[in-house]
């Protein structure tokens, strides 16, 4: 199925495994900040995570153990955050700032002496015979099993904050923390656990990044896909189904300006590198466009900490 | 068990003394890091922060303190203006590149007419393209109630991509071989921005900083726009009330943080950059915002934060060149003196209380 | 300030002068200093560099110190770390990408008694600055011969970083010698403007693959293309500056190599041995510059060597990569029979040649 000279199967399987790192960082943002909690500290988690997640994929000789280490990193790093916000009462804009240049400075310290090594190699999950059907084999049967884990998530999470006891509670934290409190809820407790959710996400979406998709350690490699996550939340008007299509869609865009040059297209480079940032702010506003925050879906509470002061 | 108590006003005491106890603690805990990976952290702390301002080549490190500061002052008082009125401009970077762009393009199409009038009209360029590239998440903002943090954050990507394409063309040398890169400015004396002081590192964009930082401080404590902004921040509906127009505020702050950031492009480009090319951008619209912070969002306290960021700059660089000091090392560092006065600070809004805490009646 | 500057270098031209005659006085001991722009891991561009540094260390042990600094950015940072450097004692500086090119000059003009020595720049403004490239296109010429013979698709891809004339050589360099080997082969382009970013490199190449290409070249710096390559059984590549052996016999079947050794020990022998020199050199394979990483085994033996002779040609001097008849890619003449390119119209090259589809982005 060429259009223009683009094979769209092709680029529809390349966008899904391009959108994991993007889409499992905001799945775990997603759950932050329906609890109330806005951590900008999303890429700072990110590429802990991909230097933590290389460390432990190099050292064990297991791939899968790399993704476990990466999650830990990003966990550990969120719990400063976290530590931060919920007991010192801090800002949560500028300590999750603070949280992105520190995860920055501390994986190029620990990434020292990584660079150019090859980690143990991630493969595709074996469906057989089911993967060279024509269309469908390669879009839905030829991924590693991140990608399958990255849908997982945002469908668990759909169900877990729709239909449990537990995503209510979240979600009552996040609307209004002094009613929940009132309840007897323990507010920091539960937005202590969300936080350290979204690190462990976000981390296992940063060793995504230097265990498949590239693979390699390098200094800032992520390259601001944090920043990108964090714009999806909001694309998702909180809402994980919605934050697949715009992870996916980012994902498809920054992958369609590469695949169009490819292919001998005339538009130039430039316009397209900046189509990826330019759509995402459209969507952005047409989101948000003549409605309240009410309207928007946004917590009531996000960016607001708490204090209990009985 | 510890709990903390919410004071009835915040402490003056505090309020002065986080800074430097965060400093202090920073220093602990940078010098067990500098330990930990085997380098004498007497030896690093003192390159860091004592070399720079009085070691052997502080003649010349002094100057480049300022070189470093200047930038980072210049934005982070626009910035904090608009962080006290809880608008929260994280695209300081971008508008500090078409800020940079639009004053060199307009200085080079001048090139190579001499006129004292050149680099005046430079300014306002710079200052107008970091303005209008603020303007963007602002109207967005007041129309939209499109959140400016990430639309601002979007747009120095779509920044970095404009630059790209004004090196390698609509700004590139003609005389350059094909290489990327504008004119050097150094080779236009009507546009250029060199030391006032040869050597001192003081060129029109330190003077401007320290300008910027009294008018800042006198808008603040005296102007009654200064007192919307600080009542915007901490009491927004009490702002409604005393007729603050948050839609005003929002287009005020975000477009006069632009314009600074424009500005300090402007004058990095033609002072110590020297051209457009491709990675001209250092981060100084990000390290602005620590700055802004590590300054207590006072005009005066962002002088010195912009002094002592720039310190470790420097002085680390120093210390890379000199101890083997990897220069990631520093950026874990500035985190730390962030998180340390992030954490700090808590005791100028509250205090520390011993004891279980006994259920107090509308205690609100 | 300025007092203490005019002082020092006052004393050290009195001992110069005192020595009889400045540049024909040896030194006992040389202080060599390398700004990076990268991190000496990088496995690319930088490392290979330090490779160059470390031959300078092991030539002359004891009578040389180095020193160097990493990822040192463009601009007003590079000026003050030469400055930095240049006050601690540095006698010779090598400045390592193109980016510096202001900041060498600038400083070489307040510190005239060292020297600065300004890789892949053009500016010699000061008598004490050098600079010094590399001719990538003659490995250019070595890796399209491969390229051309073994493309099963008959289309090759080439990552390209910025279009400066270095790239455009390079480009038309493998894309003139794939085709005379193979009249039916296209190269496609993609430009990643950046010379290092492994996930936008490893995109690229993956952009590439999914267009049919089957053999990539690039001008970026990291693996990650090899790495993008292995994952397609049949897609090959090739080492970009530095050998890349871990992706050895496939897809790596052969690299470019950026040997500094040679060079950096020769500037600091003439400095050592006092007939140091001014210098603009270019040098390439016949000058041990540029070498040719192992052809591997996945390489056929005729290919292979074809490739060699490619190679050898080169080397001795009588096969010289821009040779007539070529055109440019309006139509326009550019070669005559047996013509070979000056390099001065190298060093600007702005053009493809005929044949190449695309735009150079301006």
């Amino acid at each position: 199925m060429d259009i223009g000279g683009i094979n769209l199967v092709t680029l529809i399987a390349s966008l899904m495994v391009a959108a994991v790192p993007i889409l499992l960082a905001a799945i775990g943002e997603l759950v932050v900040e329906r609890a109330g909690v806005l951590n900008l500290g999303v890429e700072g988690m990110m590429i802990i995570g991909a230097i933590g997640g290389f460390i432990a994929a190099v050292a064990t000789g297991s791939p899968f153990l790399g993704f476990v280490g990466g999650a830990a990193a990003g966990a550990a790093l969120s719990l400063i955050f976290a530590l931060l916000t919920q007991v010192f009462l801090a800002n949560q804009v500028a300590t999750g700032l603070a949280l992105t240049l520190f995860g920055l400075g501390v994986s190029s310290l620990a990434g020292q002496g990584y660079n150019g090594i090859k980690p143990p190699p991630t493969p595709d999950l074996p469906f057989g015979p089911l993967a060279d059907l024509p269309v469908l084999g390669p879009i839905l049967f030829s991924h590693d099993w991140v990608v399958y884990f990255s849908i997982a998530m945002v469908a668990l999470v759909w169900w877990v904050l729709k239909s449990t006891r537990t995503g209510l509670i979240l979600r009552a934290v996040g609307e209004s923390h002094d009613a929940a409190h009132a309840l007897g809820y323990k507010v920091n407790r539960i937005r202590l656990l969300a936080i350290l959710f979204g690190g462990a996400m976000a981390g296992i979406g940063g060793a995504y990044v230097s265990l498949v998709r590239v693979p390699q350690w390098v200094d800032g490699i992520t390259a601001g896909a944090g920043w990108i996550a964090l714009a999806i939340v909001v694309f998702a008007s909180w809402k994980p189904w919605r934050a697949l299509i715009g992870a996916y869609l980012f994902g498809g865009i920054t992958q369609l300006q590469l695949t169009l040059q490819a292919a001998g297209s005339r538009i130039p480079v430039e316009y397209l590198s900046m189509a990826p940032y330019l759509i995402t702010i459209l969507v952005l506003v047409i989101m948000s466009s003549g409605r309240g925050r009410a309207a928007l879906n946004a917590p009531a509470a996000l960016g607001q900490n708490f204090h209990a002061s009985r | 068990m510890l709990r903390l108590e919410k004071r009835p006003n915040p402490s003056r005491f505090w309020l002065y003394a986080t800074p430097v106890v965060a400093v202090i603690l920073t220093m602990v805990a940078g010098g067990l890091l500098f330990a930990l990976m085997g380098k004498n952290p007497f030896a690093v702390i003192r390159t860091i922060f004592w070399d720079p301002v009085f070691g052997e080549f502080a003649w010349y490190l002094r100057g480049q303190l300022l070189v470093k500061a200047g930038p980072l002052i210049l934005i982070a008082i626009g910035l904090a203006l608009g962080f006290r009125a809880g608008i929260w401009n994280i695209g300081a970077e971008g508008q500090y590149i078409m800020g940079a762009i639009v004053g060199a393009g307009v200085g080079l199409a001048f090139y190579p007419t001499e006129n004292r009038l050149i680099f005046p009209a430079m300014i306002v360029a710079g200052a107008f393209g970091g303005w209008a590239w603020a303007m963007i998440p602002a109207i967005l903002k007041t129309r939209f109630n499109t959140n400016e943090i990430l639309v601002s954050l979007m747009l120095v990507y779509v920044a970095q991509t404009i630059l790209a394409k004004a090196a390698t063309g609509f700004l590139r040398n003609p005389e350059g071989s094909g290489f990327p890169g504008s004119r050097n400015f150094g080779n236009y004396p009507a546009a250029a921005n060199p030391d006032l002081i040869d050597g001192s590192g003081l060129h029109w964009g330190g003077v401007a900083a320290l300008v910027v930082a009294v008018l800042a401080f006198v808008l603040l404590s005296r102007h009654a726009l200064g007192f919307q902004i600080r009542l915007a921040g901490q009491a927004p509906r009490a702002a409604r009330f005393h007729g603050v127009s948050p839609t005003k505020l929002t287009v005020l702050c975000m477009g006069l943080s632009g314009a600074l950031a424009g500005l300090a492009g402007l004058f990095e480009v033609t002072g110590p950059a020297g051209q457009i090319s491709i990675d001209f951008n250092t981060g100084y619209g990000f390290t602005a915002i620590i700055v802004a912070f590590l300054g207590r969002l006072n005009p005066l306290g962002i002088v010195l934060a912009g002094l002592l960021m720039a310190l470790t700059y420097v002085g680390g660089e120093m210390a890379a060149t000199n101890l083997g000091l990897p220069a990631a090392a520093i950026q874990v560092f500035q985190g730390m003196l962030l998180f340390f006065l992030l954490a700090v600070d808590v005791l100028t809004n509250y205090r520390l209380r011993i004891g279980a805490g006994a259920a107090k009646a509308g205690a609100r | 300030m300025k007092r203490r500057m005019l002082l020092a270098t006052a004393a050290l031209g009195l001992t110069m002068a005192m020595g009889g005659g400045a540049l024909a006085q040896g030194m006992d001991k040389v202080k060599a200093c390398f700004v990076y722009v990268g991190p000496i891991g990088d496995g690319g561009w930088t490392f290979q560099h330090h490779q160059g540094a470390m031959a300078v260390q092991e030539e002359f042990g004891d009578k040389v110190e180095i020193a160097y600094q990493e990822s040192v950015p463009e601009g007003a940072d590079a000026e003050r770390v030469l400055t930095q450097m240049a006050l601690s004692g540095c006698n010779i500086i090598f400045t390592t990408s193109f980016g510096y090119m202001d900041a060498t000059n600038a400083v070489a003009a307040k510190f005239p008694d060292v020297k600065f020595e300004h890789a892949t720049g053009y500016k010699r403004d000061q008598p004490n600055v050098s600079t010094y490239d590399a001719r990538f296109y003659e490995g250019r010429a070595v890796m399209g011969t491969i390229a051309g013979m073994m493309t099963k698709s008959n289309k090759i891809g080439y990552i390209g970083s910025f279009p400066i004339p270095e790239v455009i050589q390079g480009i038309n360099s493998s894309y003139i010698h794939a085709k005379k080997v193979n009249p039916d082969v296209t190269i496609s382009v993609v430009w990643a403007y950046t010379w290092f970013d492994p996930a936008k490199e490893a995109d690229a190449a993956k952009a590439l693959i999914e267009q049919g290409v089957d053999v990539i070249l690039q001008h970026t710096d990291s693996t990650a293309p090899l790495a993008e390559a292995a994952k397609t059984p049949g897609v090959i590549g090739f080492g970009q500056a530095s050998d890349m052996a871990e992706y050895k016999p496939s897809p790596r079947v052969s690299s470019i190599i950026d040997n500094w050794g040679p060079y950096y020990v020769k500037r600091v022998g003439a400095l050592l041995d006092g007939s140091y020199a001014q210098a603009a050199a270019w040098e390439g394979i016949a000058g041990g510059e540029v070498l040719i990483g192992e052809i591997t085994d996945a390489v056929p033996a005729e290919v292979k060597a074809a490739a060699e002779k490619m190679r050898d040609d080169i080397g001795a001097g009588t096969y010289h990569p821009f040779t007539g008849p070529l055109k440019k890619q309006d139509g326009s003449d550019w070669l005559a029979e047996g013509q070979v390119a000056s390099d001065g119209e190298l060093a600007g090259m702005n053009f493809f040649v005929e044949g190449i589809t695309g735009d150079i982005p301006q």
